[in-house]
């Protein structure tokens, strides 16, 4: 069982969340413009790194609302939770913030 | 520690044949005389093809080049023991039951190929044709399934729709009355059924073996050299092996591999669990798959129930699973069998899927001359692993897909000729 700390809740039990896939996927401002293999590629490529991962998470039993973690895909350790539209905190200089 | 030399190895292994009188001839011997049933050659420097990956799909597309296109100089690597991964992690289930029809005919040649593959490899891999039946709940499952059931018949597949009683004669240990979920019938595929699998890995390598593929364990591939657009080499562990062709056969860990050429994939790998329970008299005479939730279950010749359901949900390289979906799977299995609940589970495991943004697999040429992939078999690979090795054996040596797996493009997806079997689009945690 993951114990996953919501930037809004605090942390709770992962019964309570649904993923959502890789984070900082951006959708282009206007996607008509793209190329099919352009599309394709905000649709349907991704990194699926094992390792650290940044990725969605949304606290649907909570309070539903979508934000951003990091991920050890092999160790399942939390690095760090922040929400949408915050930057990627810089774990490299050793800021684990929130495990 | 004496053992014998790979040369003289490779004779005997050539001259073994497993038959009765092999058996008896042994054990007057006392079964003293066995040898190892594959080489431990060093890797060469270079080959015709090099595929990475020792596990069932790897094997098996190795001894099909050797066998069905005559390629001599063939080696696999693997970075750990050959079937140390999904080929010895699955639930064992064969079966050809689909519903779309670029899914049906591969899938059922597949079933064709095993059902050939004990007399071809000479190897037991206890092939159980025991049926695999799909029950439902409700009149709009029954539609389902009839449709299902006519597009299996359309294609040659055996399917028959059993209605309550019919189910109830075959498995009278499900609760049918269930109040929520009561049994109206279900789909059998006779056919249908149960491999050894890891014989299955066994006996290919053995098979390739004999054929003169080298098989290299512990030979981790760390790099693709890539020249101009094509594919020369693999850097491993053991050294630089060049090849004319390399081909991937790396499910799980398709995406890391795929990197090492430049390449990205459609594809997130996500932890699938399965379980045993301790053995027991028969109680399930067949594959079961529950309707009402993700939960199917078989029976072992040992006597352990084996079951599985979903996947875990997030992107994971952990080979092991976490509690809620333990939880969940085992609410599915009583609701469907109660006496479920007074057995002990023996253990579980985990496996890493490659999961593909449609629910359907590549068997592919790559955009690099050279490079070829066999990737994004989701949750199903094992049944796939004879044919897979077919298509992917052809894929490689005509330099062309066969008609089989000419719709298990890479380029699908930019293309949007996906194949919609599970009809869960682009959100692999959902498949």
């Amino acid at each position: 069982m993951l114990l996953i700390p919501c930037p809004y809740c605090g942390p709770r039990p992962e019964i309570e969340f649904r993923y959502a896939g890789q984070a900082h996927v951006a959708r282009a401002a206007d996607p008509s413009a793209l190329s099919d293999a352009e599309w394709a590629q905000f649709l349907y490529l991704r990194d699926n790194p094992r390792g650290r991962h940044a990725e969605r998470w949304r606290h649907t039993n909570g309070c539903g609302r979508f934000f951003n973690c990091i991920r050890d895909t092999l160790t399942d350790k939390i690095a760090a939770t922040y929400r949408i539209g915050e930057t990627p905190p810089d774990l490299a200089a050793g800021a684990e913030a929130r495990r | 520690m004496v053992l014998p030399s790979s040369h003289s190895r490779a004779g005997a292994v050539a001259d073994l044949r497993y038959s009765i009188l092999s058996l008896v001839a042994q054990s007057f011997r006392g079964n003293t005389a066995w040898r190892p049933v594959w080489r431990e050659p060093e890797p060469k420097p270079a080959y015709d093809v090099v595929i990475v990956g020792g596990g069932g799909h790897g094997l098996s597309t190795a001894y099909y080049l050797a066998k069905e296109h005559g390629i001599g100089s063939i080696a696999v690597v693997e970075k750990s023991w050959i079937g140390s991964g999904n080929v010895g992690r699955n639930t064992t289930v064969i079966r050809s039951n689909y519903l779309d029809h670029a899914n049906i005919p591969f899938y059922e040649w597949s079933l064709k190929l095993w059902e050939g593959l004990e007399q071809d490899i000479n190897y037991n891999a206890m092939v159980s044709q025991r049926g695999v039946l799909m029950l439902y709940h409700s009149d709009a499952q029954r539609d389902a399934l009839a449709r299902r059931g006519n597009a299996m018949r359309l294609n040659g597949v055996d399917a028959e729709l059993l209605d309550r009683d019919a189910v109830r004669r075959l498995v009278p240990i499900l609760d049918f009355d269930n109040a929520r979920f009561p049994i109206h019938g279900g789909l059998l595929q006779p056919r249908g059924g149960t491999v050894r699998h890891d014989a299955v890995a066994w006996g290919y390598a053995r098979a390739a073996d004999s054929r003169g593929v080298d098989i290299i364990q512990n030979c981790e591939v760390t790099g693709i050299t890539v020249e101009n657009g094509r594919a020369v080499a693999v850097e491993t562990t053991r050294g630089k092996l060049h090849a004319r062709k390399i081909g991937l056969a790396c499910a799980g860990n398709s995406s890391r591999v795929a990197a090492l050429a430049g390449l990205r994939l459609p594809i997130e790998s996500h932890v699938l669990q399965a379980y045993v329970s301790e053995g027991i008299k028969p109680l399930v005479p067949n594959v079961i798959t529950f309707g009402a939730g993700h939960f199917y279950i078989s029976q072992s010749d040992k006597g352990g129930l084996i079951f599985g359901g979903d996947i875990d949900g997030y992107n994971s390289y952990a080979q092991r699973g976490s509690t809620p979906m333990i939880e969940d799977v085992m609410e599915g299995g009583v609701s469907l069998i109660p006496t479920l609940s007074r057995l002990r589970m023996l253990r579980s495991w985990g496996g890493i899927m490659d999961m593909s943004m449609d629910g359907s697999p590549i068997i592919d040429k790559t955009p690099i001359e050279g490079l070829y992939l066999n990737a994004g078999w989701c949750i199903g690979g094992f049944k796939a692993t004879p044919a897979a090795g077919w298509c992917f054996a052809h894929t490689i040596a005509r330099d062309a897909p066969h008609e089989l797996n000419a719709a298990f493009r890479l380029d699908r997806f930019a293309a949007g000729h996906l194949i919609d079997e599970r009809g869960a689009g682009a959100q692999p945690n959902l498949q």
